[in-house]
């Protein structure tokens, strides 16, 4: 009875699933074409998937092995039973009684791995949605013990015909159960899509360039102006890519970006791993009722609803999203770290932010100002260029205009209209001065870097500062930028190249570090108390540059205590993405828990490497630790290199201890 | 009775402006006020149509600073402007008289000064005095039109305001005080469209004999407070202007009163004595 039921049943599943694929693929065609070589991705998604989805779900070893049991054993049981049960090899002689066995290895295995994930869904926790992903533990064993119990009499262990009929029916409705889950939910929308639309995510994935050992890609894709009649950015779900609404499709609700989300946590109405499924909710039409996980705070689920070519943000009334709830973020790319399925929330983000402010002008709060000051004056703050350069009336810093050509092009950001950030840069010119570096500034002639501009999603100001920039550079000669700003450095160096300008970028911590291991910088014992150094987000996780201010520490003789949340995991200051200037109110401040992640870790000082995080730690009330950047604890630090005539001279002294 | 809910046509005259710090052309901040009061106009009065007028030379400089003003009207009915091509230096304002009798607006909102050239700020009575419009300077808010009668509220120094009505059609200026303009969007402003009327050019020969200078800021008399309290020093700093030399002159002829002017300006040493 078993062997004419259960090829019906799977190859009914498999042709139902085969209709649920061709449906889902419709959905996702209705986005923007997207070149992406179609072959050269399928051949490359096993490296993508073994390699770099799996190192970072590896952060996690519980869930990683779980996770390779369940989907390891699944894909081999699936295969074997078409094999096995579908095309009735296994009762053949030969190969046919080895295939049975192995069979039973892979159920067995993926039941082994679906206890684990039964485990963790008893107490889940609060970021994993529940809802249908509830039942997938159940569905998980139904298909692994179903297909084990019915290999049993194929491999010869019970006799063919043992049991009645009513257990063969009942072994048969527990395989369909299975079927019904992992074959035709995957493509009609259980959670077992994950892994469909997951598997094609990553052959089709819209930054391929990001795969691969130490790659990365971070700077977003520049947006077409040519074009004057086109609508510009993403007004609905169809508006975006179809690699994009695939790769929204893809989300597994695992919510490890919401756990890392600084916007979330400070209670501000965003949710990564939300937003993703409006998205998704957006792309197939209907409401959020059905969401199991974690809301925007402060927004109840099921009051908004879209369609893939309804509006994301209603005009006036509620759609899809909030426009709140995008300006929220902060661009930390820290939902994107953490994504197993290697999502793009922040392009996703800055797309829709681009409608707003090209289509709509509607940019929150001071942005409107600050977008204004850009076009008229170059700068955020509205100054007059001509100032650029007051702070440095003192330091008779060399004209690039005068000099045409030297080894580092000092990038000055427009800290250099901020009294704060003025005392980092004076430190950085004496470090420069100290170590005998050839360097000059642009002066007056440099611009801001369009950073800002874009997070805001104001393109064009951005496209027109950096064309600017990009033509100011061009009439110098100098072998790499240098900037105490990671923002700069990360626009420089990672999104003028689109638009024609590429550069050598070197961030100070970094140029310090090389310094000193040339010899040209000499630093005096640390004598202050315990550090802490915070990661800005533009700097790790956009640049992967998480050693060289580390280095430069440890070469000032200091010794870390590192926050819990450091290196690629560090918690964002709140000051990136033009977060301050559209000021979205949250219930507690960013900045405010990052002090607090330093105070935990009994440091009295944090080292900073941004403006930004500078003016974002620094405007915290109460603090308990001073904030210093890097380039000023150095210049603090700094003592002449003893030449050979003053070492020959030198002799014992007294120290004064007290 | 159902209100009426009639909508009126404005014209707003726009310029192109000069941004304070680096002289770049941009949306004149008090004729994007206007726009935006025209806009909240829009909005309470259903069926109300806002063209966008100016006269002046067209370039590329000029033409994104406009474009700037069509920017704002993203999600509303405004979609074009009218540009009254003039060569530099011509007379802007028989051209608009000529072209707003003709297109009979019921209101005409302006800026109280343009931000570059003349900036005399004579340029909406000169209209009013063309057309035989009544002109109302300063205003704050359009409170509501009906029966082709307009509730305005002017803004008084000290953030008084005064209430008037006004039969339209109807010249009104804003200033400072009027609601702040909405964000300029770059696709409308890019897709928007200018609708370029050449024109006989009317030189303007008083203009022509000026010598422009950059403006200065006027110096500012010092108000000296010999006081030791900071509390009468913030009594000071917060009271009221003192009125004490003023006069107020009722009822004398246009004679007697440009010799009261005459006589203060030489006292006040602007006029040689």
């Amino acid at each position: 009875m078993l062997e004419t039921l259960l090829p019906i049943l799977i190859f009914a599943a498999l042709g139902v699933a085969v209709v649920g694929a061709w449906r889902r693929v419709r959905l996702w065609r209705q986005g923007r074409p997207s070149a992406v070589p179609l072959l050269k991705g399928l051949a490359a998604l096993p490296r993508r998937y073994l390699v770099d989805l799996h190192h970072v779900v590896g952060r996690d070893k519980v869930i990683s092995n779980t996770h390779v049991a369940t989907a390891g054993g699944f894909v081999a049981a699936a295969v074997l039973m078409i094999l096995v049960h579908g095309l009735d090899l296994g009762a053949s002689e030969g190969w046919g009684g080895v295939l049975g066995w192995l069979l039973l290895a892979a159920s067995a295995c993926m039941f082994m791995g679906s206890l684990f994930v039964a485990r963790r869904r008893r107490h889940p926790p609060a970021r994993l949605s529940k809802g249908p992903w509830m039942r997938l533990p159940k569905s998980l064993m139904a298909f692994s013990l179903g297909v084990f119990l019915v290999t049993l009499p194929t491999v010869g262990i019970l006799p063919a015909g043992f049991g009645s009929w009513v257990l063969a029916l009942a072994l048969a409705a527990v395989v369909g159960w299975g079927l019904a889950e992992m074959v035709v939910g995957m493509t009609w929308g259980g959670p077992m899509k994950h892994a469909f639309a997951g598997a094609l995510h990553l052959a089709f994935h819209r930054r391929a360039e990001r795969f691969g050992e130490g790659n990365r890609s971070t700077g977003l894709k520049a947006l077409d102006l040519e074009n004057e009649a086109a609508s510009l950015g993403v007004e609905t779900p169809a508006d975006f890519t179809w690699n994009q609404l695939l790769g929204f499709d893809a989300c597994v609700q695992c919510g490890r970006c919401e756990a890392v989300c600084p916007a979330f946590a400070a209670g501000q109405p965003l949710n990564p791993k939300k937003l993703i499924q409006d998205m998704v909710v957006g792309l197939a039409g209907g409401s959020d009722a059905g969401y199991a996980g974690s809301p925007y705070p402060g927004k109840p689920v099921g009051e908004h609803h879209g369609s893939p070519h309804g509006p994301i943000v209603g005009r006036g009334g509620k759609a899809l999203v909030d426009a709140e709830t995008l300006w929220s973020c902060t661009t930390c790319r820290a939902c994107v770290e953490e994504c197993p399925m290697m999502i793009e929330h922040v392009d996703a983000i800055v797309d829709m932010r681009r409608f707003l402010t090209l289509e709509r002008g509607e940019t929150p709060n001071k942005a409107p100002e600050v977008l204004d000051n850009l076009i008229a004056t170059d700068n955020p703050g509205g100054f007059a260029p001509g100032a650029r350069m007051h702070w440095a009336a003192d330091l008779n810093l060399p004209l690039m205009a005068d000099l045409q050509q030297v080894d580092v092009l000092l990038w000055l950001g427009d800290g250099a209209f901020d009294m704060r950030n003025q005392r980092t840069l004076r430190a950085l010119v004496k470090v420069l001065r100290a170590a005998k570096v050839d360097f000059a500034v642009l002066g007056n002639e440099e611009r801001d870097s369009g950073d800002v501009a874009r997070r805001l999603g104001d393109e064009a100001t951005f496209q027109s500062l950096a064309r600017r920039n990009i033509a100011t550079l061009a009439k110098y000669h100098f072998q790499h930028i240098l900037t105490c700003d990671p923002h700069s450095f990360h626009v420089l160096g990672n999104e003028y190249g689109e638009l024609g300008g590429d550069y050598r970028v070197y961030h100070h911590s970094t140029y310090i570090a090389e310094l000193h291991d040339a010899g040209r910088l000499t630093f005096a014992p640390w004598k202050g108390g315990s550090v802490t150094y915070h990661d800005p987000c533009y700097l790790g996780r956009y640049n992967g540059e998480y050693e060289a201010p580390r280095r430069v520490l440890e070469a000032l003789g200091i010794t870390l205590n590192e926050m819990q949340r450091s290196g690629f995991r560090s918690r964002c200051c709140g000051g990136g993405g033009g977060a301050p200037i559209t000021d979205i109110p949250g219930e507690r401040r960013i900045p405010d828990m990052r002090m607090n992640d330093v105070k935990e870790s009994g440091a009295g000082l944090v080292a900073v490497g941004c403006p930004q995080c500078t003016a974002m730690l620094e405007g915290v009330v109460d603090a308990s630790a001073e904030v210093r950047d890097i380039a000023e604890l150095v210049a603090d630090a700094l003592v002449a290199a003893p030449s050979e005539e003053t070492a020959a001279r030198h002799r014992p002294r007294a120290v004064e201890v007290a | 009775m159902q209100p009426e809910h009639q909508g009126v046509a404005v014209t707003v005259l726009v310029s192109v402006g000069r941004h304070p710090l680096t002289g770049r052309a941009r949306r004149a901040d008090q004729d994007a006020r206007g726009l935006e009061l025209a806009l909240g106009l829009e909005e309470r009065l259903p069926g109300s149509r806002i063209n966008l007028l100016h006269a002046g030379p067209r370039c590329e400089e000029s033409e994104s600073a406009l474009r700037g003003y069509l920017g704002m009207g993203a999600g509303t009915g405004l979609e074009h402007l009218t540009l009254l091509e003039q060569p530099e230096g011509a007379d802007a304002i028989p051209a608009l008289a000529e072209h707003l009798a003709s297109a009979t607006p019921q209101l005409v909102i302006t800026g109280a000064r343009a931000e570059r050239g003349e900036g005399s700020g004579l340029l909406p009575y000169a209209l009013a005095e063309h057309l035989g419009w009544p002109l109302v300077n300063g205003l704050a808010a359009v409170e509501k039109v009906e029966h082709g009668v307009a509730t305005l509220l002017q803004a008084l120094p000290r953030g008084q305001r005064r209430r008037l009505q006004v039969r339209l059609p109807a010249i009104v200026s804003v200033d400072g005080a009027a609601p702040a303009p909405r964000q300029s969007a770059f696709g409308p402003a890019r897709r928007a469209q200018l609708e370029v009327t050449p024109l006989a050019a009317e030189r303007d020969h008083e203009l022509a004999e000026w010598a422009m200078a950059p403006a200065r800021k006027r110096p500012k008399r010092l108000k000296i407070i010999k006081s030791a309290s900071a509390r009468d020093r913030f009594k000071a700093a917060a009271a009221k202007a003192e009125g004490g030399s003023g006069q107020v002159l009722e009822g004398v002829s246009s004679e007697q009163g440009a010799d009261a002017i005459l006589k203060l300006l030489r006292e006040e040493g602007v006029l040689p004595r």
